[in-house]
């Protein structure tokens, strides 16, 4: 029996995992000596005072986005896909190489191009460790996360000796051509009249992003193959006696969780329209943490995507107006990551008492 | 409503704010954090440094990631700091991209050498040069004939330093052999003192007795180690001799403190845009010697170390730049 309503278990838990985390967070402010008021007013100001910050949330948040789905995808398989940076880095190699490859006339038709170069490495770069799984039974976390190495190595190795132009000193690609470019907010939004800040780098990947939700609800709750990653993830031994072959639900679930990483380097890499190393900077791994807050589902990562695009933004803006280190910025999206997604628990319990209560005194 | 006020409060506190930095200066660090022993906190201490002497203050910030790298800039810039001091080469393309947008803010670059904007003064290091004496101090200290050097990430501009080093270093004794390894792929490189620690106790067991370390904040457990396995190793960028005394043989000294001093202190009316190149003959580079070091550098090793700088600058002795052809005379990585 359900005892907490379902509303409640997707808004009201994780509100209050976040004001508890904030609270604490207020506190360790507090014991630095610096004000955590204006600390919040500084965060909520410098991303929803104007239109360059809510594109740098954006643009953050479709990064997530991207990542937090792919950890998703793989969660209802009940695999544990930490390998996203890794994968979200071939990706962006994905993404290069065909911006690279030809004389794009139109980002209409290099979006697409790029698109399925960034997913199709990203899927490379999760087969392995999925194979390995499926039919040697070497567990995918550590698979994954030594894959993240092995790509940061390689990314270093293509950059230094490969990619980089003769001569320069930055290990990073060359700039890819007009063609791939691809259009930002502010064209977007400028070409029906609101004016939006061509300041920040959010671009029509976000709409991509948001197309890559829906399609992930589609594919996990109105397809076959979703009900057969979902049973497999709920329970092997039945879904093996319904006739669902393991290592085949492990492969695909696998190959869709990398590309949706890889999917993310249409973000980063061609909005910055070169490649550089490190060009993921985390967010595969802050993936994890969203698409545990979002409970694996489309909408869910959505909105947490939007409040880690805020911690990271509005962390900016304390940063740079503020004496509090960057190490607490740190602290805090650790202690959202902390409440919402590990101590889950906590509040769970106490919430489920007081529905309890609820329950009994209209009973 | 009562948030909205607040909200507007600190806007208006953020304009006052915005209105006092007028003609202040500001400084912008690279990813590696400014507190890394080496390069950020070498700008960091010209920039204390002109502020004690001024008693004036100035803007700081440090990039955590590549998309807040133009972010930040263009913050700076609209917050009407003057003059802007960005580091680090990963930043050419930010001032590319924000400084012709603000052609009246007067920006310097640290490590950049290449771009054309009227309002921009970029300084370059000659590191290899400062590398080569450092390499020669090292072979002549060697009794191993082995000598280490330990990078950050195997990238051109730490290839760079490897490369000058090991020049120097055969110059002395062509029959050296030069151990070079790098600390890791990612930036977390920069600042990881234990794998450093445990860099270096490799190669002092294939027989290294003088280690080199370029490689940011991980020098420090370079240092470290060194000094635990009784061996002498070298510093670089800011002066690290004061680490270990009588353990660090010397530092390769980067003087970006100088440069972010000379920056600050000329401010907007003394700005002068164009490439400065700071070498030996400008003190830009060289190596450092004081008391805490004195002891390990002889009459004889400071007698060729510098007869070998003065042959350098008049063009006597080439050092190879890596950058040249994208590869080294001296070392194969």
């Amino acid at each position: 029996m359900d005892v907490i309503p379902k509303w409640a278990d997707a808004i009201l838990i994780p509100l209050i995992s976040i004001l508890l985390a904030f609270i604490i967070s207020a506190l360790v402010i507090l014991a630095i000596g610096e004000d955590p008021v204006r600390a919040l007013q500084l965060m909520v100001q410098g991303t929803f005072g104007n239109s360059a910050g809510i594109g740098f949330m954006l643009f953050y948040a479709t990064n997530f986005i991207f990542t937090g789905l792919a950890v998703a995808i793989a969660f209802h398989a009940r695999l544990f896909n930490i390998g996203g940076e890794g994968q979200a880095t071939l990706g962006g190699l994905g993404v290069a190489l065909v911006c690279l490859s030809l004389p794009w006339p139109h980002w209409t038709l290099a979006l697409p191009a790029a698109l399925i170069g960034g997913a199709l490495f990203g899927a490379f770069w999760a087969l392995i460790p999925a194979y390995l799984q499926a039919k040697r039974g070497s567990h995918i976390v550590i698979t994954t996360i030594m894959f993240n190495f092995i790509a940061s190595a390689v990314m270093v190795y293509l950059l230094v000796e490969v990619l980089k132009p003769a001569g320069s000193m930055d290990p990073a690609s060359p700039r890819f051509p007009e063609g791939a470019h691809l259009p930002r907010m502010s064209d977007i939004l400028g070409a029906v009249g609101i004016p939006f800040s061509d300041a920040a780098p959010v671009n029509v990947s976000f709409f991509v992003a948001l197309l890559a939700c829906y399609l992930f609800w589609l594919l996990v709750w109105r397809t076959r193959l979703g009900y057969e990653i979902r049973a497999y993830g709920q329970s092997e031994s039945a879904a093996r006696y319904a006739g669902i072959s393991p290592t085949r639900i492990i492969l695909i679930t696998m190959l869709i969780s990398g590309a949706l990483a890889g999917a993310m380097a249409i973000n980063n890499v061609m909005a910055a329209e070169r490649l550089v190393l490190n060009s993921v900077e985390g967010a595969g791994f802050i993936g994890i943490a969203v698409a545990l807050m979002g409970r694996s589902h489309p909408f869910g990562v959505l909105l947490a995507s939007l409040l880690f695009g805020f911690l990271v933004q509005g962390g900016a803006e304390i940063d740079f107006w503020t004496n509090i280190p960057r190490e607490l910025i740190v602290v805090i999206q650790a202690l959202v990551i902390l409440f919402t997604g590990a101590l889950d628990n906590m509040v769970r319990m106490p919430l489920a008492k007081v529905f309890l209560m609820l329950r009994k005194r209209e009973g | 409503m009562s948030f909205i006020k607040t909200a507007l409060g600190s806007a208006a506190a953020l304009a006052v704010l915005a209105g006092a930095a007028l003609a202040e200066p500001a400084l912008m660090y690279d990813l590696g954090g400014k507190f890394d022993k080496s390069f950020n906190e070498a700008a960091y201490n010209g920039a204390q440094r002109w502020a004690e002497e001024t008693g004036e203050s100035y803007q700081e910030i440090e990039v955590t990631a590549e998309a807040q790298r133009v972010q930040f800039a263009t913050r700076l810039a609209e917050a009407g700091y003057n003059p802007i001091v960005v580091l680090g080469f990963q930043n050419a393309a930010t001032v590319e991209e924000v400084a012709p947008k603000y052609p009246d803010t007067k920006f310097a670059i640290i490590d950049v050498s290449w771009l054309d904007i009227p309002n921009l003064q970029q300084i370059s290091f000659a590191e290899h040069e400062g590398s080569y004496l450092v390499g020669m101090l090292a072979a002549m200290a060697s009794k191993s004939g082995t000598v280490g050097f330990i990078g950050g990430m195997d990238v051109p501009l730490i290839r760079h330093f490897a490369c000058g080093y090991a020049q120097g270093a055969k110059a002395v004794n062509p029959d050296i052999n030069v151990v070079a390894n790098m600390t890791g792929t990612t930036p977390a490189a920069w600042n990881d003192p234990v794998k450093g620690g445990e860099l270096t106790k490799g190669q002092i067991s294939q027989g290294a007795d003088v280690v080199y370390a370029a490689a940011g904040g991980t020098g420090v457990g370079v240092l470290q180690a060194a000094a635990d396995g009784n061996i002498l190793s070298i510093g670089v960028d800011s002066n690290q001799n004061y680490l270990h005394p009588g353990k660090v043989l010397t530092s390769m000294l980067k003087r970006v403190d100088n440069a972010v001093y000379d920056v600050f202190k000329n401010g907007v009316d003394g700005f002068e845009p164009g490439v400065m190149t700071m070498g030996l003959d400008n003190d830009g580079v060289g190596y450092a010697l004081d008391e805490y070091n004195e002891a390990l550098i002889t009459d004889e090793m400071k007698a060729a170390v510098d007869d070998a700088k003065a042959k350098i600058i008049a063009g006597d002795i080439e050092v190879v730049s890596y950058y040249a052809n994208d590869s080294c005379p001296a070392l194969d990585f």
